[in-house]
């Protein structure tokens, strides 16, 4: 071998090893990034649970909200936000898994399922603020719903629709069309085949967006707040269910409430410092509620991936 | 030998019998387009929410014109609705909105992409597989958290660096707001990557081309398309965030461009007015149809704008 081609052939390798560096450095760099989310987490929550955990206690769950920061509790707040949730998921599951069924089962093509396509796709990316709007138009005053629990359960359903639809639509697609080509064989109905195969066994991919959807409404405050949901609630809506027949009650539905993030909020904007710890415990119990359901969300969808047979 | 046929059969059952099949098969033509047509409302509904939003918004927006002119809201240098002396320019809200969005991307996007890319090209299995389900367990943060975190604990460090940093800041709401959206950009922008063919990849190697020359030069431009829509959801979502901005950054209208100032954004008013109690129809309550008109017109351009770009560069294989 000439010299020439030895020093050539050296040079082609201190330009790999030069280039490799570029690869060992941008692995350095991603995995910083990834770093400056982790601590951030980290730091929000050690802040929140530090600041918050001499609150945390049974009387700070049980307490309604109070002028004295040291008395106040979350009772009302977790009571509305429970409500409100309640109706938000009777509302949005059945609207939002029937749209998906329609739209992969039913749906012809033609431009009015291209209109609903847009559509779902253009609402996930609506500002939430906007539905308060539409909710302060629409259902507190043309509909007269006033400022109540039904009103709030409603706009966070109308909010949460395009994840469930979402959701649905993946879950179903990934059923082979083998499952339905033999129930249509065995002279089901296409509803039959519907309600019979399809949604049950679309049923974890559904929960995940339900699950989903739900912690993202638990945790909006924007349009609720734009409803005029009040912030200092010291009483609980009419129970659901009473001593006396018919032993339900729905005047709950058009109850006054409040909310966990609109009761942290409450407390996060006030000048006293107490106050604010106050709303590091409720910050603490609201990120434990979110964090706890996505998690769910998160192990389901893993075990789905792991025990799909076809 | 003769096989019975179905047809034979049902000749050979009595009428009734007949009859009771036939009538239980139209029943059953007539319960299936019921259910064909109660999911169609159910899918409809989404039709009739955006329809509803553009409604209201023109609706009370009109109203709100008639008062104010188009030119005196777009051009007015303040934002004074509720003051005796009142104005209705729309700019320090935006020039709020505008700053503490910019600050947020300047965060979300770098960090977004360099994410996706790592995740994408870079990381082991065991990475990614621990690395996804967080990023998406930090997008399900409430946004009021983020709104506390970046009062609270945000703004005293930034003011151990900037001492006459105020307590309320663009600048903090806005590099926590930046944190909130690097989940949406990187799990999109991946997704994206992710999308390109292996053989693009396997062509550039055998070029003798790096691993971060085949991400950056080929995989990179291959998912551009991806990618822009992942920053225009960015650009969504810091656009029309509220609770970070109503918190961290303060409800004082302020015409300013410096981050490190204290000013309201459009959905911090919006925030404002409905903590109040402004009655039903007066001016003051139209304000904020007015401004959530305009934020919902921004979101559209920004969205019709990705959706151009889109096409521009979709790549098909």
């Amino acid at each position: 071998m000439s010299d020439a081609t030895a020093v050539k052939i050296q040079k082609i390798r201190e330009l790999i090893v030069r280039h490799k560096r570029w690869d060992v450095a941008f692995g350095i760099v991603g995995v910083l990034a990834l770093m400056i989310g982790v601590l951030t987490f980290v730091a929000l929550f050690l802040d929140m649970l530090i600041d918050g955990a001499p609150r945390l206690t049974w009387d700070f769950l049980t307490s309604f909200p109070s002028r004295k920061p040291d008395q106040a509790g979350i009772l009302s707040a977790w009571v509305g936000s429970t409500m409100v949730m309640l109706v938000t998921a009777v509302t949005a599951i059945p609207l939002g898994v029937g749209a998906g069924v329609y739209l992969e089962e039913y749906a012809p093509r033609n431009w009015m399922t291209d209109l609903i396509e847009i559509n779902v796709t253009n609402l996930a990316g609506v500002p939430s603020i906007v539905y308060g709007l539409l909710a302060l138009g629409l259902f507190v005053y043309q509909f007269g719903l006033g400022q109540s629990v039904l009103t709030a359960g409603l706009t966070l359903a109308l909010l949460i629709l395009p994840v469930i639809i979402v959701a649905t639509r993946e879950a179903i697609r990934s059923i082979p069309a083998a499952i339905r080509e033999g129930a249509y064989a065995l002279g089901a109905t296409k509803w039959q085949t519907t309600a019979h195969h399809i949604i049950p066994y679309s049923m974890a991919g559904i929960l995940t967006g339900v699950i989903i959807g739900l912690a993202r409404a638990i945790g909006e405050t924007a349009p609720i707040i734009t409803v005029g949901a009040l912030t200092f609630i010291a009483f609980l809506p009419e129970a659901p269910i009473t001593s006396e027949p018919p032993f339900v009650s729905f005047e709950w539905l058009m109850s006054g409430f409040t909310v966990m993030p609109i009761q942290m909020f409450n407390w996060t904007s006030r000048p006293e410092a107490a106050f604010q710890l106050n709303a590091a415990a409720a910050g603490v119990v609201l990120l434990i509620m979110t964090l706890s359901m996505n998690a769910l969300a998160i192990y389901i969808r893993y075990r789905l991936r792991k025990s799909i047979k076809w | 030998m003769t096989s019975i046929s179905r047809v034979d059969r049902i000749a050979s059952l009595p009428e009734t019998i007949v009859s009771d099949r036939l009538a239980r098969r139209r029943l059953r033509h007539v319960q299936e387009r019921v259910i064909e047509f109660i999911l169609f409302l159910a899918a409809l509904v989404s039709v009739a929410t955006t329809v509803g939003i553009v409604l209201i918004l023109l609706k009370e927006s009109f109203d709100f014109f008639q008062v104010i002119s188009l030119w005196d809201f777009l051009t007015d240098t303040q934002w004074t609705p509720l003051f005796s002396d009142a104005h209705y320019g729309i700019a320090p809200l935006l020039s709020g909105t505008l700053v503490s969005s910019a600050v947020a991307l300047l965060v979300a996007i770098p960090l977004g992409t360099i994410i996706a890319i790592y995740l994408s090209e870079f990381a082991p299995f065991a990475v990614r597989e621990i690395a996804k389900p967080f990023l998406e367990l930090l997008g399900g943060i409430p946004t009021i958290v983020y709104g506390y975190f970046a009062l609270l604990f945000v703004t005293p460090v930034l003011q151990l660096i900037f001492p006459e940093l105020p307590g309320f800041n663009l600048l903090s709401a806005g590099l926590v707001m930046g944190i909130m959206i690097i989940p949406y950009v990187s799990s999109v922008s991946e997704d994206a990557m992710r999308a390109v063919p292996m053989a693009l990849r396997e062509g550039s190697y055998a070029m003798g081309a790096t691993r971060y020359q085949t991400a950056i030069r080929v995989v990179t431009p291959a998912a551009f398309s991806g990618i822009a829509a992942a920053y225009i959801l960015g650009i969504s979502r810091a656009v029309g965030e509220t609770m970070i901005l109503a918190v961290a950054a303060g409800m004082q209208p302020n015409l300013t461009w410096n981050p490190m100032e204290p000013a309201a954004t459009i959905t911090a008013y919006i925030v404002q007015v409905a903590l109040g109690d402004l009655p039903h129809g007066s001016i003051g309550y139209q304000t904020i149809f007015a401004a959530g008109l305009t934020l919902a017109l921004m979101t559209l351009l920004f969205n019709v704008l990705g959706h151009l770009l889109r096409k521009r560069y979709r790549q098909a294989y």
